[in-house]
């Protein structure tokens, strides 16, 4: 049966849906297995994305964006990745969906009418730098120095693990211009121009067609307009980011457990074993309910703090619940998958082999799973 | 100009083994299916949209394009997908599958051509469900207008369409004065397929049919789509074609494999006696 519409959604949606879908199909599925394995997509797919209206959801018009909130966004990053069978090249492509956002938030108008058009028409990359080599989950002590020099900053310092930072335009960077702690953090759109360098871009065990670097500023002279917001004042931008950033993650899990889950049914169905097809057997039935089950309760969860986050309600406890739970269930339903596919399921010419290893990152990225649990601690109140 | 332009909703081609026929065999069981426009009706749409802009400003529309639809309340979300991606109004005859047949659909279109008085009606060569491929040509016959059928190009000229139609061992090109209908096939939709007067000969569209932006789908809730009784287009609602029966295509038997050369053809020989 095809899943009934989702409960929040309209026929906006719908047609938001068929489109991103159709998109997906063509541009993405076919070459979703060689991109993969070559570790990178073409550039030119930000520009037919952005050509058929699909890259800019999310983002006001005035900006060069599609318009619309963070459920239409989620409708149409499930699509890219249900259809288009990449995890990769959906993530690669949103990397400006973490990058842009404290643009919008705290840039001034002419931050956003230089940084945010020519990344929603598909001809800049941008991408958000904030974790370190020598920390990630403590934001509050970074290293990366910016010192004040005139009318520019000199940068030095290295980021980690930034999606997209191979080939970005510009990062939207967060430096130490203060002293310890989080009151002395700022944030800085660092532009190629500036001379940042990619120390190297790393090899991972999932999201392979997207790329992923490590960053070099050595005395990087940036200019003092391309400071967001106030100085020393980068870190609530930061954290305010985080919850939306969550619930994408949380909506992908949901989507990358899916396309699993189907892969596995129609394996289940046409494999067959002992004279009939796999999905004969009792216990192949239940492993498969067990799927649509857990993924049921994840999505039904992303969808309440989705529609709470709409309505303008402070989610930052929850969507740290729904990013763990769906973490969590989308590692299981895919490492299910795996064992359903038997040997199959090793190889990398099959989807769920590549769905293992996509899923493992997201109980890290974003924010880890002990994070969420001490961010959760802390709404609770305990 | 005004383009009509006849959409239909189909079963999705793609999901096609979802189809059922109950044990009574009476009907197709269409619960659970999807559904999505007929793809030559969206080719049409698309050929609609471009006969009616100049290629390099594709949102500023010359002319009306207007669709319609035969089918329940549920089929608004087609045309509203129509209007998303141009079209400027729609039309939905109340009516559902069972009671229809292409003739009958022909007679109603026939009456709303009069009322709408548009300068061409372009529809897909056929519907890929019931592939019955009869709607466009009994139209022409009822409105006594010239048609061309199968359309692979069409260039607007002054009161008239050049329609290029791929045949057996070549391209017949037909002139039609307007009004006229017309059906077209796939590759009306490839990148110069179709120009207006006013799109430049150099202009080249994306392959295929446009994609509908999130803007254009808020905007086109506002669009109008009007209602209208099928017994208002026409008072005569038999069918000329009943149906009696359905039943599934034979499940596929398994193959066999052949030892070599000399036992396949022995076999195409023997038992499949093709050769």
């Amino acid at each position: 049966m095809p899943l009934p519409p989702p409960l929040f959604e309209n026929d906006v949606h719908a047609t938001l849906r068929s489109a991103a879908r159709r998109w997906a199909r063509t541009e993405i599925a076919p070459f979703a297995h060689a991109w993969e394995e070559q570790g990178e997509f073409p550039r030119a797919l930000y520009e037919s994305a952005a050509a058929a209206g699909v890259l800019g959801i999310g983002y006001p018009e005035t900006y060069g964006g599609a318009g619309g909130d963070l459920s239409h966004v989620l409708a149409a990053a499930e699509e890219f990745i249900l259809e288009g069978k990449s995890v990769g090249v959906a993530v690669g492509l949103g990397s400006h969906r973490i990058a842009l956002p404290p643009i919008l938030l705290v840039g001034t108008e002419a931050q956003k009418q230089k940084f945010l058009p020519p990344v929603l028409r598909g001809e800049q990359i941008a991408a958000l730098a904030i974790t370190e080599p020598g920390g990630g989950s403590d934001v509050a002590s970074l290293t990366t120095r910016a010192v004040r020099e005139g009318d520019h900053y000199l940068v030095s310092g290295a980021k980690m693990f930034i999606t997209s930072g191979c080939r970005a335009d510009f990062l939207v960077t967060a430096v130490r211009t203060g002293g310890d702690g989080h009151a002395g953090i700022s944030l800085l759109v660092i532009e190629r121009e500036h001379g940042f360098t990619v120390s190297r871009k790393l090899a991972k065990m999932g999201w392979w067609a997207s790329d992923t670097a490590e960053i070099a500023f050595d005395g990087c002279r940036v200019p003092v307009s391309n400071l967001l917001g106030e100085e020393h004042q980068g870190f609530v931008p930061i954290m305010m980011n985080f919850s939306v950033e969550r619930l994408l993650l949380a909506s992908n899990c949901v989507a990358i457990a899916e396309l699993a889950y189907r892969e596995s049914m129609a394996y289940a169905r046409e494999r067959q074993a002992f004279g009939r097809s796999v999905s004969g057997f009792q216990v192949t039935r239940h492993k498969l309910a067990d799927m649509a089950t857990r993924l049921a309760a994840a999505r039904a969860l992303t969808q309440e703090v989705l529609q709470r986050h709409l309505r303008g309600e402070m989610v930052t406890g929850l969507a740290a619940m729904a990013k763990n739970a769906a973490t969590d269930m989308c590692s299981a339903v895919c490492d299910q998958a795996v064992q359903i596919h038997g040997g199959y399921g090793y190889m990398r010419e099959y989807v769920v082999e590549r769905l293992f290893r996509d899923a493992r990152l997201y109980p890290i990225g974003g924010g880890t799973r002990e994070i969420m649990n001490e961010v959760i601690s802390k709404t609770e109140g305990y | 100009m005004k383009i009509l332009v006849a959409l239909k909703r189909v079963a999705d081609p793609d999901n096609a083994n979802k189809v059922k026929i109950p044990p009574s065999g009476d009907r197709i069981d269409t619960a659970g299916l999807e559904w999505k426009p007929n793809p030559f009706d969206e080719y049409a749409l698309e050929a609609a949209l471009r006969l009616t802009e100049d290629g390099k400003a594709p949102k500023a529309r010359a002319g009306e394009v207007v669709v319609v639809t035969f089918g329940p309340k549920e089929t608004e979300q087609t045309l509203r997908a129509a209007l998303a991606t141009g079209a400027d109004r729609a039309i939905r005859v109340d009516v559902t599958d069972d009671k229809l047949d292409g003739a009958l659909v022909a007679r109603a279109l026939k009456a709303l051509v009069e009322r709408e008085k548009p300068d061409v009606v372009l529809m897909g060569k056929q519907a890929v469900d019931g592939d019955s491929n009869q709607v466009g040509q009994s139209l022409a016959e009822l409105l006594d207008w010239p048609m061309a059928t199968f359309a692979a190009t069409i260039q607007e000229e002054q009161g008239a369409l050049l329609v290029g139609r791929e045949v057996d061992g070549g391209v017949a090109v037909l002139r039609v004065r307007l009004p006229a209908v017309v059906t077209v096939d796939l590759r009306i939709v490839a990148p110069t397929s179709v120009y207006s007067l006013k799109t430049a000969r150099t202009h080249k569209y994306n392959d295929g049919v446009r994609f509908a932006a999130l803007p254009a789908i808020m905007a086109s809730k506002k669009k109008p789509l009007a209602e209208v009784k099928l017994a208002d287009l026409t008072a005569d609602s038999g069918l000329k074609v009943q149906y009696h029966g359905f039943e599934p295509p034979p499940a596929r038997k398994a193959g066999i494999k052949v030892k070599d050369v000399a036992d396949l053809v022995a076999r195409l020989k023997n038992e499949a006696k093709v050769l």
